[in-house]
């Protein structure tokens, strides 16, 4: 009979913080710019320059440690990680191994109910530990050159701060460790600390799997693997690395602790490993950096900036709006939608109708145009007063959503817009007499069909007359000025 | 001024002659530049010198001189830097073939801290290279010899700067010190050199060697100067994380020709074996004389002394290993050619770069770092540098400053030293704790042997303890040149 | 404990360090290595139970900066050493394989 075997996870994942500043230097982190504009002596190692640690750093380091359960590390220190690599101008990068700054914590997650679970519920809610999270410096970024099959270097990421946040290993599935990276992203999202977004590589994870015989008390060997860029990657990665590690063992072959490279495209991992890279760290603490002592003074004023999250957020809006529970769970699934719910309310207009369109066009546009809620560029002002000017009648619904396209892509002021395009309704009763006679008269067969008993027919003259006036009519006021005529 | 007795001026004297307009900063440039003439060829106490800069520079800070813009004691002072400390737009070589071709693109802050009181730059000084070393034998660019007698080694490895001072190429000059690379050169040239408390000067633009110990200092011809100079260099720098706020740095405020009832203790354990019967009975000679003119002088134990090089040697080349990985070939100074693929391209540029000493200690550093051997060595050695600095805090509840030798001898011939490496590091058993335990301490003249090679005397203070040490190397100086 | 640096030990160092030494320099490294090694054993005479490890030799603690930007464009500074250099980025021999 088959064996059967059960998937250990621990994940090592490192969120780039959303600070102006690299983390030891004045230099931005903003993104583009030409290559190495974001840079000066100290995130490229020149010889003589010295680091000093960005106080903001540490705040973000410390909200995320306080939102996901942590004890705050009061006297916590950075260390040097010694390695050769291009990307790291000083070959080591200044991180933190022997005193990080959060430690023992952990998020709670759901997951679907799995087999063996007693629990009747389609759900559980599961506890995944943080083992700690450390500030750490982010790399530079390399680049092949095609043509002189060379590899170039840019050091504009280079000391843009991390945090890297190690779980235990307490996940048993690729379900558990979407679940696990979901629930991490919404925290540090609500935080502001970031914007975690896989694909730009703001927010990257490491898989740490091994795979045992269920029932066994020892984790088996495990594996790193790095490069997943994406949920689905990730998701592959673990079913294609569990498969591996498992048809070792069947085949009596161990499994080697090593560093993997999963290649999405070919859907399969590599060994990083090379006899040059002895993985032999060598840290110690870093002589440039003087300790980080936290007080509590400093704890409170953190704790105290705490933002509203997701299940206070969830809560609240089940009493204060009433807008359906599902159109809740999205709208909080997303801090920077969630804020723009909140802010066009606050500006006056009705929460239902702030959310239909959150719902509707906002995850139509979304999804057309494969983005995340975190990319949403318009304004709740702008979203407020486009539904000031449908509620006032000033334009129709097929205006206001050719008004919100532009209005999504460009961030235009919707007033501004359809007074410059001349898309108010028009509500001159006169032009709309006479263009509804003029349908009338240029559709005998409708007219017929109408009188006939064919209500349909009377959508076709509302088209029509729509049409004539170039969209700009309220429908409601055309059906009603035409029944009058017919 | 005639140009020989311009040069016999301290660089006070010099600073308060070009104010009086006695002299002009280009003419004291110019009479170092003539010396530089003189005797470079037989010292090599330079890697770089910029005659035309030095003497352009000099001349834009006679104007502001003269229009009132700078006034300070150093301006219009021709200075020379350790070769370790950046310098825009001048080279920077750490006395290395791996940065060869290396021009920084800012200062040092204690370079720029001379340029802004007008102290001029004549050039950058010969050292060990990456300062390691204690003979000044060790640079890409040739050994210093000692003006004092060329057959002898300047020390190190601030050997150039100490030299460049005795020589009278310049008026005073910046060093560093890891272990003793300021004070010992001072000790072995004849001149006055300090190294201050950890964090009194700023460590930015100093190319690192051991970060924990590495301070910049004076190396001068008084200690006047001595005083003047590191109230000029200290600073507190938001760009050094380890630079220290103080407010007491108006070290010149402490020259004053007073030891009465000054504690100083002599530590029994820095006069034991090893150390050179001439030398130590021309330190305890100047003990004798402070005692003379009312300081309590009494000897005690302060313990720990042997382990001190181990310690220094464990903790200097761990950092050092760490430090120098920067040097790969990629950014700045030294590649090799012929390298096939990256891995290569490092260890080639690296094997070729670096000297057999730097090679040698990175190799050390590496190792007590490594998986398994940290916490037996690494982490052993940062133990006992918490015993050491225990044992000196104890010693300073006793005393205003501890007195003994800088070295155990004076300078060794050329070629004698560099054989065996454990002979050369136990050179620095002095000076090696002051800077495991952060302290100041100054090297003054106190003598000199058979040979006419000059002797140093040390006196170590407690953290921001300067200013005894200045009023004391001060007092003895002054009684010294009175003859008594 | 001087016998614990072989070859492999140097070759080892090596890698890490990303030093190559020749023949002979391999020889002269294990033994100065081993002699080091010796002195530093010394350490092991001192009882160190219940000492910290000491760093920063003074209790200075929190030096930050604000996160307020503080440098411009200084790439030309930057790549102004570079001994190899290609459209503003610094040229190594290529890393992918």
């Amino acid at each position: 009979m088959a064996k059967e075997y059960e998937t250990v996870i621990g994940l090592e994942v490192h969120v780039e913080l959303a600070t102006k500043t690299k983390i030891f230097c004045g230099c931005s982190t903003a993104f583009g710019g030409r290559p190495n504009s974001h840079t000066c002596p100290v995130c490229t190692g020149m010889p003589g320059s010295l680091p000093v640690l960005n106080k903001k750093v540490l705040e973000y380091a410390v909200a995320v440690g306080l939102a996901t359960n942590c004890d705050i590390t009061r006297y916590c220190k950075f260390d040097r990680k010694n390695y050769f690599y291009p990307d790291n101008p000083q070959n080591y990068q200044i991180s933190q191994l022997y005193l990080p700054i959060c430690r023992n914590g952990y998020v709670e997650i759901e997951t679907e109910g799995t087999a063996g679970e007693t629990s009747g519920e389609t759900t559980r809610t599961k506890r995944i530990g943080i083992h700690e999270i450390h500030m750490e410096e982010d790399a530079g970024k390399l680049i092949h050159d095609e043509w002189e099959d060379c590899t170039l270097v840019d050091y504009n990421r280079s000391g843009v701060p991390l945090i890297e946040i190690v779980s235990e290993p307490d996940m048993r599935s690729a379900e558990e460790v979407i679940a696990y990276l979901e629930k991490l992203r919404l925290i540090i999202q609500y935080l502001g600390a970031s914007d975690c977004k896989l694909q730009e590589g703001s927010m990257r994870a490491d898989v740490n799997l091994s795979v045992r015989e269920v029932g066994a008390k020892e984790f088996g060997t495990r594996t790193e693997m790095k490069n997943l860029n994406s949920f689905r990657a990730i998701a592959r990665a673990i079913e294609g690395e569990k498969n591996r590690q498992i048809d070792l063992l069947e085949e009596g072959k161990p499994v080697v602790q090593e560093t993997r490279r999963w290649d999405d495209a070919k859907e399969m991992s590599y060994a990083m490993r090379s006899k040059e890279d002895a993985q032999d760290y060598r840290y110690f603490p870093d002589p440039d950096l003087v300790p980080v002592s936290i007080s509590e003074e400093f704890l409170e004023e953190i704790r105290s900036r705490q933002p509203e999250f997701r299940t206070e957020k969830k809560k609240r809006y089940k009493a204060e709006f009433d807008i359906p529970d599902y159109d809740i769970e999205i709208i909080t699934g997303s801090k920077h939608m969630a804020d723009i719910f909140e802010a066009a309310v606050e500006l006056g207009a009705q929460p239902k109708k702030v959310s239909n369109w959150l719902m509707g066009e906002t995850l139509r546009l979304l999804k057309e145009k494969e983005l995340d809620p975190e990319d949403i560029r318009f304004s709740p002002n702008h979203l407020a007063k486009l539904i000031a000017l449908t509620d006032s009648k000033a334009i129709n619904s097929t205006v206001a959503k050719e008004v919100f396209e532009v209005m999504f892509a460009e961030d235009i002021d919707p007033e501004q817009y359809v007074e410059e395009k001349g898309l108010k309704t028009v509500n001159d009763e006169g032009a709309l007499r006479k263009t509804v006679e003029e349908v009338i008269a240029a559709n005998p067969q409708s007219v017929e069909d109408y009188h006939n008993g064919k209500e349909k027919a009377i959508g076709f003259l509302v088209g029509q007359t729509m049409k004539a006036m170039k969209g700009k009519a309220d429908p409601a006021s055309v059906n009603k000025m035409l029944k009058e005529l017919l | 001024m005639e140009k020989t007795e311009l040069l016999a001026l301290s660089a006070v004297e010099l600073g308060r002659a070009i104010r009086n307009g006695e002299t002009t900063a280009v003419e004291a440039m110019e009479a170092v530049l003539a010396q530089v003439d003189r005797t470079e060829s037989q010292y090599n106490c330079y890697v770089t010198l910029d005659r035309e800069d030095a003497l352009k520079r000099a001349a834009e800070v006679q104007k502001k001189i003269e229009t009132g813009e700078l006034t300070g004691p150093l301006a219009g002072v021709p200075v020379a830097i350790k070769d370790n400390m950046c310098t825009e737009g001048m080279l920077t070589t750490c006395s290395s073939k791996i940065l060869h071709n290396f021009v920084p693109t800012f200062s040092s802050e204690a370079v720029l801290n001379l340029e802004k009181a007008g102290a001029v730059v004549i050039g950058k000084t010969n050292m060990d290279e990456f300062a390691m070393g204690s003979t000044t034998e060790t640079s890409a660019y040739g050994v210093t010899r000692n003006p004092r007698n060329p057959e002898h080694v300047p020390g190190g490895s601030s050997g150039g700067s100490a030299a460049a001072v005795a020589a009278e190429e310049c008026y005073f000059a910046l060093g560093s010190d890891t272990g003793g690379s300021i004070r010992q050169p001072a000790s072995y040239c004849g001149v006055v050199g300090m190294k201050p408390t950890y964090g009194t000067v700023s460590r930015y633009g100093l190319i690192a060697y051991g970060s924990s110990l590495d301070q910049i200092g004076p190396l001068t011809k008084t200690v006047e100067d001595c005083a003047v100079v590191l109230e000029t260099i200290a600073s507190h720098d938001t760009k050094d994380s380890t630079s220290l706020n103080r407010e007491d740095t108006d070290f010149s405020s402490a020259l004053k020709k007073d030891v009465q009832g000054m504690r100083i203790g002599i530590p029994r354990d820095y006069f034991g074996e090893g150390l050179d019967a001439e030398v130590k009975d021309a330190v305890l000679a100047a003990a004798d004389l402070l005692k003379a003119n009312g300081a309590i002088v009494e000897e005690f134990d302060l313990s720990l002394v042997e382990y001190a090089i181990p310690t220094y040697y464990t903790i200097a080349a761990a950092e050092a290993s760490s430090n120098l990985e920067r040097f790969d070939g990629i950014k700045y100074g030294y590649r090799a050619e012929d390298a096939q693929g990256l891995h290569q391209m490092y260890k080639k540029t690296r094997s070729q770069g670096f000297g057999p000493e730097v090679k040698r200690r990175i190799m050390l550093g590496s190792f007590v770092l490594s998986s398994g051997y940290y916490d037996a060595y690494y982490l052993k050695a940062l133990r006992v540098k918490a015993m050491i600095k225990k044992a000196f805090d104890q010693a300073f509840e006793k005393y205003d400053c501890i007195l003994g030798p800088v070295s155990p001898t004076t300078a060794p011939k050329l070629g004698e030293s560099l054989s065996d490496p454990i002979k050369m590091y136990l050179g620095d058993i002095y000076t090696i704790s002051v800077n495991l335990a952060g302290l100041p301490g100054i090297s003054v003249p106190c003598g000199t042997d058979s040979k006419g090679l000059p002797i140093g005397l040390q006196l170590i203070g407690d953290c921001f303890g300067e200013k005894k040490l200045i009023q004391t190397a001060y007092t003895f100086e002054q009684l010294r040149k009175e003859g008594k | 404990m001087a016998n614990i640096i072989t070859d492999e030990t140097i070759e080892y160092v090596g890698i890490l360090a990303k030093l190559e030494l020749s023949g002979e320099e391999k020889e002269a490294a294990k033994k100065d290595m081993g002699r080091m090694l010796d002195y530093i054993d010394k350490l092991g005479e001192l009882d160190t139970t219940g000492v910290e490890p000491m760093s920063h030799v003074f209790p200075v603690q929190n030096v930050f900066r604000e996160d307020e930007a503080t440098n411009g464009d200084e790439s030309e500074k930057t790549l102004q050493n570079a001994p190899e250099e290609k459209d503003n980025m610094f040229v190594v021999p290529k890393t992918f394989e």
